[in-house]
């Protein structure tokens, strides 16, 4: 059963991405529960994956049994088993959160809500696993394609924004095949591994580093890094809430581990760091990404589309540990991706509750908010402080790893970014809290705010859950730091960071 | 000069591509119409594809059809008689993806058009800065 791991994660939710669009026309109340049961599905077989990697157990599926130079084949390692978890677990648990929302919202809309959604969480799980270079950019498209639509779900300039992100991403994915195309006229070969295999003798030719550089410029312009990252707050931000939370915290940490990926494992460590020698000037573009982003959401007064810069500058966080080229950036720059993902999860999701029942989620709407929405910003608060990076939650720990990465690697402009970032990270939420917490709500609503400023209007049980769950995990994961780093990380750093 | 003339002649089939990918890219910014600059993605796509069609082709190769008389079974098929199937292969692919993209991009256009009854760009950021 378990051989059959890699190919199920990928078909469970195909599949049940059909049958979910033919119960939107036959059993609509259906639905939902299929779509719970293919992502419960997928979670379950990638814990599986992930405790097949621990206990040492290769995971590799051939598809046709076609052998890997000719071949598809899905691969299964430290790294992607990690990452496989985190995609489907943030998939899963927004997946329940998701549910109010999208009756509140658009309930005529559900089917094909529920069909995109299981549809994007399969492009990006794909994307994940492949071992195929080729592969790897269908997947993206799917993910993309489906992300497009679901963004477009929402009110207002939603439309608009998704257009934009559809001319970027399209950009993005594009450069992306580009240099797939010129990895293939110098190697031959698709297949990642047999590409680093063909590669070292020709670690000389131009026209590796055009591919190598048009491969990455495509990588970032869809993660958003700094010059790049035009399309995302007004994507993210215009979305609706349940699209958000699922699109803002796995498309661009899916995409930091493509970036990782293409590096290690295509071009490898070697060629990367020795041969090209762009780890500094990446590292500098990191370090203006996480200044930017930090003073661009200073300038907000909306937390979704603030939380939106925060996600620009923790791309940079996670670009920079990764170039800084050293063992503790590089276990900082996954750590992150973990943490990170979970962290903007527990942030949008708090986010959308507000959204739920104050329908937006700008500043006039705050005051008061501790009062009528305790529970909210109780998981608020602890997704804040996992940003600003306080001890007991993970944000601490990563944050930790990428200081110490920037301190062995002599980088002290990213040391200096990331305490700035730090800093910023403390005005901005604290600010929110402040609002909520001390401004008497009665100056907002006007004198008489009778019916609809401090009724306690707590959002339903159904988002209060997955949100807490969530909020614990980021604690959680912060406790259990060491086992992560010690049994899957420290598994994944390429020899030559050691 | 020489050396330029016989790089843009040996090697014309990039610079077509590259001519198209930057038509396509200036239409994607420089055009104010929502359907103009969808027109200038497709052809961004189009030339992608294009790239990797040439790059399939050998000079004096047949299409990559293997007869099956009966007494040629022993003979060895010799790879450079035939053009490389699989770049052309791999772009059926990315023509689905294209076509899907600009459904997609059209349907979400139609949206556009509802919303604010126009489809210039700047007349519907207008429209927004208005509201």
């Amino acid at each position: 059963m378990s051989q059959y791991y890699p190919a199920l994660l990928i078909a469970i939710p195909l599949l049940a991405a059909l049958f979910i669009s033919a119960s939107g026309w036959l059993r609509p109340a259906l639905c939902f529960p299929l779509a719970l049961t293919a992502l419960g599905g997928s979670l379950l077989v990638s814990l599986g994956l992930l405790s097949n990697v621990i206990r040492g157990i290769p995971d590799v599926y051939l598809f046709g049994g076609w052998p890997p130079p000719w071949g598809i084949y899905y691969r299964v390692d430290h790294l992607s088993a990690l990452v496989l978890a985190v995609v489907s677990i943030v998939g899963f648990v927004n997946l329940i959160a998701a549910r109010p929302a999208v009756e509140k919202e658009f309930p005529e809309k559900a089917a094909p809500f529920y069909t995109l959604y299981v549809l994007f969480v399969t492009g990006l799980l794909g994307m994940v696993i492949t071992g195929d270079a080729f592969n790897l950019y269908v997947l993206l498209e799917i993910a993309a394609i489906t992300g497009y639509a679901l963004i477009a779900l929402g009110k207002g300039r939603a439309p608009l924004s998704s257009l934009h992100y559809i001319f970027m991403g399209t950009i993005g994915a594009c450069f992306y095949l580009l240099g797939v195309g010129y990895l293939y006229i110098i190697t031959g070969s698709l297949n990642m591994e047999d590409i680093a295999r063909l590669l070292p003798p020709l670690y000389e030719s131009k026209v590796v580093t055009v591919a190598f550089v048009i491969l990455m410029v495509g990588i970032w312009l869809k993660m958003g890094f700094f010059p790049l990252h035009a399309w995302l707050p007004n994507a993210y931000t215009h979305a609706p809430s349940p699209v958000s939370s699922l699109v803002a915290p796995l498309m661009t940490k899916v995409m930091v581990y493509v970036m990782i990926r293409m590096v290690l494992t295509v071009f490898t460590v070697d060629y990367a760091f020795l041969v090209l020698k762009l780890n500094d000037a990446v590292v500098w573009l990191a370090v203006i990404a996480i200044v930017a982003g930090s003073l661009l959401a200073l300038a907000e007064k909306d937390v979704k589309r603030m939380l939106t810069f925060i996600v620009v500058a923790e791309v940079g966080y996670m670009v920079g540990g990764f170039w800084l080229g050293n063992r503790a950036g590089f276990i900082g720059a996954v750590l992150h991706l973990v943490n990170d993902a979970l962290m903007t999860l527990c942030l949008f999701l708090a986010v959308g509750n507000i959204v739920y029942a104050k329908g937006n989620s700008q500043w006039d709407s705050l005051p008061g908010l501790f009062r009528t929405m305790p529970w909210t910003m109780g998981a608020l608060v602890v997704g804040a402080l996992s940003i600003i990076g306080v001890p007991p939650t993970c944000g601490f720990f990563s944050k930790w790893y990428l200081l110490l990465g920037a301190i062995q690697g002599g980088h002290y402009g990213f040391l200096a970014a990331l305490l700035f970032s730090s800093l910023v990270s403390v005005v901005l939420f604290f600010r929110i809290f402040e609002i909520s917490y001390f401004e008497p709500f009665g100056a907002s609503h006007g004198p008489d705010h009778g019916e609809d400023g401090p009724a306690g209007r707590e959002a339903p049980l159904g988002m209060l859950v997955p949100l807490w769950m969530t909020a614990l995990g980021l604690v959680l994961l912060g406790l259990y730091t060491g086992e992560i780093v010690d049994r899957v990380i420290r598994h994944a750093v390429p020899g030559m960071m050691l | 000069m020489e050396e330029v003339l016989r790089l843009v002649v040996e090697r014309y089939n990039y610079w077509i591509y590259i001519t198209l990918m930057m038509i396509g890219l200036y239409a994607l910014i420089a055009k104010n119409n929502l359907v103009k600059k969808i027109v200038g993605m497709n052809i961004f796509q189009t030339a992608v594809i294009l790239f990797y069609v040439s790059i399939g082709v050998k000079k004096g190769a047949t299409i990559p059809i293997i007869e099956h008389n009966y007494d040629m079974a022993h003979q060895a098929i010799r790879a450079a008689d035939y053009v490389n199937p699989l770049p052309h292969v791999l772009m059926l692919t990315a023509i689905v993806v294209s076509v899907a993209t600009l459904g997609v991009a059209l349907a979400i256009t139609i949206m556009v058009y509802h919303r604010y009854l126009t489809l210039e760009e700047d007349e519907i950021l207008k429209q927004i800065r208005e509201s």
